[in-house]
């Protein structure tokens, strides 16, 4: 703990941006006019999909963009009846809270003993956990897919008798596979934790549980919300263990509900547009909303709670 | 391949704390228990549910097993599965091909290009916010959902594409064109990332290092590659590994287009469909499974050891 890196944890907190203001030199107004296209050209895609959204695809080839009129709300009821959007959100609801509490609750856990334990196994432990969060999916399909068949679950878990098929299927899946990420986050953020609190801790007579619930949790908050962030994007956007774990398309999560909505809206422009910022709609506001919090997350990294 | 994950025998069992520097932790009764429970269900979970799994399918590329029936209907016949793949399995070398493709692309355009945007958006520049944001949107958009949003401008009749440059190309369908295509989609999300993470990096680099550089007259380019690139080296593995892993596990893009056929082919939609399509041939599926494995575990440990490297000298 005591020969903290540079790079690992910078003790210093950044100067705030707004400390001082540079004058505007032509190289800068260069790099404000670079800046700015890019950035726009980044919107693009999703510009152009809300703004097709909101139109009748016929109207405007017939009257090309520049027309004013042929805008319609109708898109988007479509899309959603078409798409059966409230079962598959409710589905992703269904699979995305619990997993992702798990996966922080367990993260938590292991980082911890990692951070303050120096255990003989912990690096070998902490290299289990990380490289399995960096593993293909598909390395790891045929076996499982095979195991979750032979699995049995009570009909009240899973109406398909099975893993396979079930909600509690996916969300294990998708627990195991980011707990190794999160593990390696909060450990490295424990591992920056003044020590002294621990000791004044332990002189107290605190035992495990209370460092854990009572000191680190609570100081663990900010690395706790981007990570959930970033844990609810993802999982909400999880593709493959839904394409390939699930058998009934009524089962399926927005996102893998995709593979059965190609065929409709591939071919039909107004689906199509309103369908695609429908399912980008959560990621979206959960962007915009905590961003700030996502951000200062990774970026003050480890200085304090 | 067994139904139930067992509890692996390594971790949890050394409740023998070691010596840290100065101060010695002491370990008893209740909390040697709830420690070994906090190392141990998330143990059984990752062991149960990610290595034996990449184990079995190290196994199961020895087999020829159609998978229905017992573990009893499984014949061992060797290395018959790597053969094949390598001689008579036509999609196997556009596949690797594609891959790598895949790999070269990410890394020569948007990986360089994110990393260059960070550098920009860490010159204090105002409205920094509005930038970042228009990078990082994609990012927090699924791939398969990327692959949607941009058949509004591939689409051959309907999209913005064709109607700019008065072509009638089908950009996902055409075999010539659509890795390109995915690829551009594909780097419009991955350049938001390493963007975020290089810049989360910069960010962390001591100032006063800066500010010694420039007191010593030292150009901002030259200061950035002597004194901030060599800082960031963990940050420029994390981004090196990223950029690996997301070329070898592609999959959601091309799946969700044409389940990785027609020129978008790739291994991870070989193994996917050697599985869970109409021939279900595991043995074979396996054999593709473990040769994904053995490369990335071959990137993986590189990025532990870099990792860990700094742990092991705490």
């Amino acid at each position: 703990m005591s020969s903290a890196t540079v790079t690992r944890s910078p003790a210093t907190p950044a100067i705030p941006a707004k400390a001082k203001r540079r004058r505007l030199t032509p190289g800068r107004v260069v790099l404000y006019v670079f800046v700015t296209l890019t950035a726009l050209a980044w919107l693009f895609p999703v510009v152009w999909a809300v703004l097709n959204s909101f139109r009748d695809y016929n109207y405007v080839s017939v009257h090309g963009y520049a027309s004013l009129g042929g805008f319609t709300f109708k898109n988007y009821v479509d899309a959603w009846q078409q798409g059966e959007f409230t079962r598959h959100f409710l589905n992703s609801l269904i699979i995305t809270v619990p997993a992702v509490l798990l996966t922080l609750f367990l993260a938590s856990c292991v980082a911890f003993v990692v951070a303050r334990f120096s255990f003989r196994f912990n690096l070998i432990l902490l290299g289990l956990f990380t490289a399995a969060n960096l593993l293909p999916q598909q390395a790891l399909l045929i076996p499982l897919y095979r195991a979750y068949r032979e699995i049995p679950l009570p009909l009240w878990m899973s109406d398909s008798g099975q893993l396979l098929d079930s909600y509690w299927g996916l969300i294990l899946v998708n627990v195991a596979f980011q707990t190794g990420f999160c593990t390696f986050v909060l450990s490295n953020y424990m591992k920056a934790l003044p020590h002294e609190m621990y000791e004044a801790a332990r002189v107290d007579g605190a035992g495990v549980p209370v460092q854990f619930f009572r000191i680190t949790l609570p100081l663990c908050r900010p690395a706790l919300a981007a990570l959930a962030t970033l844990q609810v994007t993802w999982i909400y956007n999880e593709f493959y263990w839904a394409t390939v774990l699930m058998q009934s398309g009524d089962k399926f999560p927005i996102t893998s509900s995709l593979n059965n909505l190609r065929g409709q809206f591939f071919t039909d422009y107004n689906l199509l547009s309103a369908g695609s910022i429908v399912i980008a709609l959560p990621v979206l506001i959960v962007f915009f909303v905590l961003q700030k919090q996502f951000v200062a997350g990774l970026t003050l990294g480890s200085t304090k709670g | 391949m067994s139904d139930l994950p067992t509890v692996p025998a390594a971790p949890a069992a050394a409740a023998v704390p070691r010596r840290r520097r100065g101060s010695r932790v002491r370990v008893t009764g209740t909390d040697r228990i709830f420690l070994a429970l906090m190392v141990i269900v998330p143990t059984v979970l990752v062991v149960g549910w990610v290595w034996l799994p990449a184990i079995a399918s190290v196994v199961l590329s020895f087999a020829r097993w159609t998978g229905v029936g017992g573990l009893d209907t499984i014949q061992w016949i060797g290395t018959e599965n790597y053969k094949n793949v390598f001689t008579i399995y036509p999609p196997f070398y556009p596949a690797l091909r594609h891959n790598v493709i895949w790999l070269v692309f990410l890394f020569v355009l948007p990986t360089l290009f994110g990393i260059f945007l960070a550098v920009l958006l860490d010159r204090e520049l105002r409205g920094t916010r509005f930038y970042q944001t228009a990078f990082f949107l994609p990012v927090v958009l699924s791939l398969a959902l990327i692959g949607f949003i941009w058949q509004l401008i591939y689409s051959r009749d309907q999209g913005l594409l064709n109607a700019v440059l008065h072509t009638q190309i089908d950009w996902y369908g055409d075999s010539k064109w659509n890795l390109w295509a995915v690829l551009v989609a594909a780097s419009w999300k991955h350049a938001g990332y390493i963007m975020l993470l290089y810049l989360a990096g910069l960010k962390g680099v001591d100032p006063s290092l800066r500010e010694a550089a420039a007191v010593d007259g030292a150009s901002q380019v030259r200061t950035f590659f002597s004194v901030v690139l060599p800082v960031m080296r963990p940050i420029n593995i994390i981004v090196l590994v990223v950029t690996v892993i997301e070329a070898l596990r592609a999959f959601d893009i091309v799946w969700v287009i044409n389940k990785g056929t027609n020129g978008l082919e790739l291994i991870g939609t070989l193994v996917t469909s050697n599985v869970i399509g109409e021939a279900s041939r595991i043995g074979f599926g396996s054999a593709l499974a473990t040769i994904m494995l053995v490369i990335s575990l071959g990137f993986i440990t590189i990025f532990l050891a870099t990792v860990m490297r700094g742990e092991g000298q705490r």
